[in-house]
């Protein structure tokens, strides 16, 4: 077993981020050029792979395992499932969108006049961005579990520089607490990943040979909340969620894409991929908490996104609510909950990542991330209206495009066991609608400002980052078939190794739908 | 149920056109503005066309099993286990009749807007939503399955947000639209909670599937679902209590309002609840509430329309308490579904040609609508003035003219209903009727009779052709569609496979002809209450007026309530929220971090010792799992 197709994944980006580090001072329009075509290249490849991918095959594919510290059994060992196939397609078709709408915006602060501010270097953030983009596929990509947390730490070094160089005012302040945060977070899968290793005595890290292997009772209750909490801040699940307003602002925009669209979206795959199979009985006896927990993350979530005066928290906070309904569809146990987290994920990617790119374009024409600033600029930059208008719906999940597949099969998926609380989850629809439509309305509609009377409209470069992430929100919308085709196996998979099944139409005089 | 064929299997155009022809408006630049509109008009002409074929080719299947019910199943859209949705249209009397009135009204009116926003730079933009609204609403009734029809209802919710805030430019378009949308969210919580509990007990979503199942459910269930289904039909057809939308819309373009917001999409829910009949036929309860939301709503529309001066809004009220007659013909169940089809399809016509008159009179006023600045209309715009009267005809149910036919048959099936609650429905529907001649009355004599009152910088004169024959062709269809809907009772014919037969004739409670009598006496006493009071009008809405007048013009207080019980609570509660985050949970974290950490400012100063200590951590870290590992392995 020694396919090499992940590693070739991981090494287009990382020989590009060395390319790029490697170039004297001042090449800054080369380390672009670089870093956008070994992204383009990531993606072609990443995309073969899916196409290679077989929906009826073996759960893990492209497996490749070398041993790596022999005496504990640790390997460097990759592999993907169907869960795993879609976030890396995300994560490989984010990369070059944030690189072409950071294309000119990392020399200075983005949200404040470039007065007494440091000049910048765009190389060292190309460059960055390539090197957590090698960390983001191979901490989906890794089927050891020793691998995974090395990776699952190694990823916030990129991204604290990412933050802490190119950040804004608070720049600072950020990234310590998501430093912090996530320091918490991996002294406690720590710990974890060596109690797994010891309770389930199999001398080894590989991740297939762990599932069924925990003994149930305290210990596996113990192990579960210690991979559960960490991925809960990662994700960020309410009550571990309050870095990530503070993180998202202060990133540059590209950054906060990054973060939010793939970095969170490793607490969730977690969720799905370490927490249940591995801890099946102690997933069912925090199932509830969990649950509970998420419905009060959309809810609350969505009334802070509501009261929030500056746009990237109140993306941020869209996020934190819409983390809360991938909790839901994954702790319901249901097929539809599962397949439509897992779609939710990459769905929230394409859709955030277009949210704060869309918001990051308004951020370098007005210099100022406060929704107070702005008023009527549809009128002048129809485009960014358009392109506006079009992220907000999806991030309010309009029927029609993908985001609403996703939001609804998470729904439907846990309306089968739980109904009291999807219909209060289903209720954070109206919410959604309401902080879409009002920071619309407040920065695209009404009166036109003076200041913003001069803003330019959205170049060609700005079109082709956000056009593709729209244009896959409203074809995936119609035919999401390919990624739930792809998803849906690995999750049945999943749900088989917690012993749960569908439960089944509750009418008596039901027919069967075998065939239509 | 068969499959389509022949010139059936192509119905996918109805929606794939129209939309392909919005994304073109849409996307394309300014060049596309010379021919935009053209484009933007034929689409719906020829999607008539087509569906006038489609008719034929339906009408002549009749002779083969399955009836007229044809299933044209697209492609495998959401299949995920036992969830499996198919992206399919269900061709049948009850969606091919809605076909024919969205492209048939709609040809009407896109070509209307042609003139009408024929100085309007954004043309081309107003096509492009316009047709996009075409492809909802055209989706929204042939869908076969609860979930597609949600796409096109949240379409049709989109388009309508997009032409109320047309000019988004006003604020109070801006917050009109988001008005609108909103109210539709919360009615689109009932809907997916309905179509929830649909996949919870029957395992699909599709209509098929459904209506075989739904025979089988308890009671409970299928109540639960049809008072779900009723929340989203509230919602979108701006019943009580999700109505306070409707009259706000009008802040869009003209022809928005006569195609979207009376003709067409605000009947949306009135089609959900028919087309849902064999669940709604299984529960009393939920026809019950039904019938108390027409009836409520109903009288709502007419008070408050005696409380407004701008005509569109009082068409608007108008058409809120037309929906809430037809709410109440089909909360009326077996036999009745038909009469409220029917009455929705004869409102279609007369509400689109009294929506095109006030905005022919609007464009002649330089897009004043205040009729306390009318009067005096009827001789300069005689065309317009004609149009309105059949409109004014038809809806007040002059003998003979549409309303007479349409509306008189519901206040008679609610007599019909039999017992104390027959009398009581039916005489909220017979003092509907007397209401709606008087408000009616006193918008035709504000706007078309009496002194003149508008200023001396506006020159009222008669739109051009490309307005007023479309306009004439409605005017005439408000006229004589009545009888052309009801003679032979053809439609209820043709649409008895898709929502039932009628009733038996003879069962009566009030003798037809009688309550037809007491309908005119009702009506004629309106008309004649309304002409009496409104001879003088003063220019300038006169204040210190009778509570009730009050009340109506600020909407019975619904707004208020709105804003008291759901809106302040709301801004206090977010923050608050706000407040608790940042200062609550946030605050215990910081405090947790400078503990950790030993400040939280020494951390931000050394930000190169700070990735040092974190290079430490993991060194330490590291450490302890060697270590562990040694010692698993060797204690």
């Amino acid at each position: 077993m020694h396919n090499v197709a992940l590693i070739v994944l991981i090494a287009i980006p990382l020989v590009g981020s060395v390319a790029v580090f490697s170039l004297p001072a001042g090449r800054d329009l080369l380390a672009k050029q670089i870093a956008l075509a070994a992204s383009v290249a990531t993606l072609i490849y990443a995309a073969v792979l899916a196409i290679d991918f077989k929906n009826n095959g073996p759960r893990f594919q492209f497996n490749g395992s070398w041993v790596w510290i022999k005496d504990f059994g640790v390997h460097f060992a990759l592999g993907v499932d169907g869960i795993a196939m879609v976030l890396i397609l995300m994560s490989a078709l984010l990369v070059p969108a944030v690189i072409l709408s950071s294309w000119n915006s990392v020399d200075t602060v983005e949200d404040a006049e470039a007065i007494d501010q440091p000049k910048r270097s765009p190389k060292t953030f190309f460059g960055l961005v390539l090197l957590l983009e090698v960390f983001m596929l191979a901490v989906f990509a890794a089927t050891d579990i020793f691998l995974f947390y090395v990776v699952f730490e190694a990823m916030l070094v990129p991204m604290y520089f990412i933050i802490g160089l190119f950040g804004g005012p608070r720049r600072q302040y950020a990234a310590m607490k998501f430093f912090l945060y996530s320091l918490l977070g991996g002294l406690l899968m720590l710990a974890s990943v060596i109690g797994l290793y010891v309770t389930s005595g199999t001398g080894s890290f590989a991740f297939g040979d762990m599932i069924g292997k925990v003994p149930s009772g305290p210990s596996q209750n113990l192990l579960f909340l210690g991979f559960f909490i960490a991925f809960a801040i990662k994700a960020p699940l309410v009550p571990f969620h309050t870095w990530l307003p503070d993180a998202g602002a202060e990133a540059p925009v590209g950054g906060s894409i990054l973060l939010v669209g793939v970095l969170d979206k490793v607490g969730t795959f977690g969720f799905i991929r370490y927490c249940l199979p591995l801890f099946p009985d102690a997933s069912k006896t925090f199932a509830p908490t969990i649950l509970i927990l998420s419905v009060i993350g959309i809810l609350y979530a969505a009334f802070l996104a509501m009261g929030q005066r500056d746009m990237k928290r109140l993306v941020a906070y869209t996020s934190v609510a819409h983390f809360g309904f991938i909790g839901i569809g994954i702790f319901a146990f249901t097929s539809q909950g599962g397949t439509g987290a897992v779609l939710y994920m990459v769905n929230h990617g394409l859709s955030t990542g277009a949210l704060f790119m869309v918001v990051g374009f308004l951020i370098v024409r007005g210099k100022s991330r406060l929704v107070a600033d702005y008023g009527g600029t549809a009128k002048v930059t129809p485009k960014l209206g358009g392109v506006f208008l079009l992220a907000g719906l999806s991030a309010l999940a309009l029927p029609g495009m993908s985001t609403f597949v996703s939001e609804f099969l998470v729904l439907v998926g846990t309306f089968t066991r739980h109904k009291g609380l999807a219909v209060l989850a289903t209720t954070g629809i109206i919410l959604a609608a309401l902080y879409v439509l009002q920071l619309y309305q407040r920065t695209m509609q009404g009166t036109m400002l003076a200041k913003v009377a001069k803003f330019r409209d959205l170049s060609a470069r700005e079109l082709l980052a956000i056009g593709p992430l729209i244009g896959l929100i409203i074809v995936l919308g119609v035919y999401p078939k390919p990624l739930t085709d792809m998803i849906n196996p690995a999750v049945k998979a999943t749900l088989s190794d917690i012993h749960k099944t569908d439960p089944p139409p509750k009418s008596p005089n039901v027919r069967t739908e075998s065939g239509r | 149920m068969n499959a389509a064929h022949g010139v059936q299997s192509l119905a996918w155009i109805l929606v794939a056109l129209p939309a392909l022809s919005a994304a073109v408006l849409l996307l394309a630049g300014k060049k596309a503005d010379r021919w935009g509109h053209l484009l933007g008009a034929g689409v719906p002409v020829v999607l008539f066309i087509y569906a006038v074929v489609l008719f034929f080719s339906l009408k002549g299947d009749s002779g083969e099993g399955g009836g007229r019910e044809r299933n044209l199943h697209l492609f495998s859209w959401i299949p995920v286990g036992g969830f499996q949705v198919d992206a399919g249209f269900l061709i049948d009397p009850l969606s091919l009749t809605f076909v024919l009135l969205i492209t048939g009204v709609g040809s009407l009116i896109h070509i209307y807007a042609v003139g009408y926003m024929a100085h309007d730079p954004g043309r081309r933009r107003f096509f492009g939503y316009f047709n996009l609204f075409v492809a909802a609403m055209l989706l929204l009734v042939l869908g076969n399955s609860y979930l597609s029809l949600y796409v096109g209802w949240e379409g049709v919710g989109l388009a309508s947000y997009l032409l109320i805030g047309y000019y988004y430019d006003r604020p109070e378009a801006a917050t009109a639209a988001k008005k609108a949308f909103i109210a539709n969210r919360v009615g689109d919580v009932g809907l997916s909670v309905a179509i929830m509990l649909m996949f919870a007990y029957f395992g699909t979503t599709s209509y098929d599937g459904v209506f075989t199942s739904v025979g089988g459910a308890s009671t409970g269930v299928a109540t639960a679902i049809a008072l779900m289904l009723l929340l989203g039909a509230c919602g979108k057809s701006g019943q009580f209590p999700l109505q306070t939308w409707l009259p706000d819309a009008m802040a869009g373009p003209t022809p928005v309002s006569a195609l979207i917001h009376a003709a067409t999409m605000v009947t949306a829910g009135v089609y959900l609840i028919a087309r849902s009949r064999l669940i709604f036929n299984h529960t009393e309860a939920a026809r019950t509430v039904v019938v108390i939301i027409g009836a409520i709503t109903l009288l709502y529309g007419c008070i408050c329309a005696f409380g407004q001066d701008d005509l569109k809004k009082v068409l608007a009220y108008s058409t809120v308490s037309q929906i809430g007659y037809m709410f109440l013909a089909v909360g009326l169940g077996p036999g009745v579904y038909a009469i409220g089809i029917i009455h929705l399809l004869g409102h279609g016509f007369f509400k689109a040609a009294l929506f095109l008159s006030a905005g022919s009179v609007m464009h002649a006023m330089n897009d004043r609508i205040d009729m306390r600045r009318f009067g005096a209309l009827w001789k300069v715009m005689p065309i317009t003035f004609g149009v309105f009267v059949c409109g004014w005809l038809a809806i007040i149910g002059f003998p003979g003219a549409t309303g007479f036919f349409t509306k008189d048959k519901i206040i008679e099936a609610a007599f019909d209903k039999g017992g104390t609650s027959g009398y009581l429905l039916g005489i909220v529907a017979l003092l509907g009727a007397g209401l709606t001649a008087a408000y009616m009355t006193r918008a035709l004599v504000m706007t078309f009779f009496g002194k003149k009152r508008w200023e001396d910088d506006v020159h009222p004169h008669e739109a051009s052709p490309v307005m007023t024959i479309p306009m004439m062709i409605l005017g005439a269809l408000a006229l004589v569609g009545g009888f052309l809907l009801i003679v032979g009772a053809g439609v209820q014919h043709w649409l008895t496979p898709s929502v039932g037969g009628s009733v038996e004739e003879g069962a009566h409670t009030i003798s037809p002809v009688v309550l037809s009598l007491i309908t005119i006496v009702v009506v004629a006493l309106g008309v004649a209450g309304a002409y009496l009071t409104t001879r003088e009008v003063p220019a300038v809405q006169p204040i210190g007026v009778s509570p009730i007048t009050t009340a109506a013009r600020r909407n019975l207080y619904a707004d208020a309530f709105n804003e008291a019980v759901l809106m302040r609570p709301g801004q206090w509660l977010t923050r608050g929220l706000v407040f608790l985050d940042n200062r609550g949970i946030d605050g215990v974290v910081n405090g947790l971090a400078a503990g950790l950490g030993g400040g939280s400012s020494r951390l931000k100063r050394t930000q190169t010792g700070f990735v040092r200590s974190y290079a430490l951590t993991m060194l330490v870290g590291t450490v302890i799992v060697v270590v562990t590992l040694l010692a698993s392995r060797y204690v």
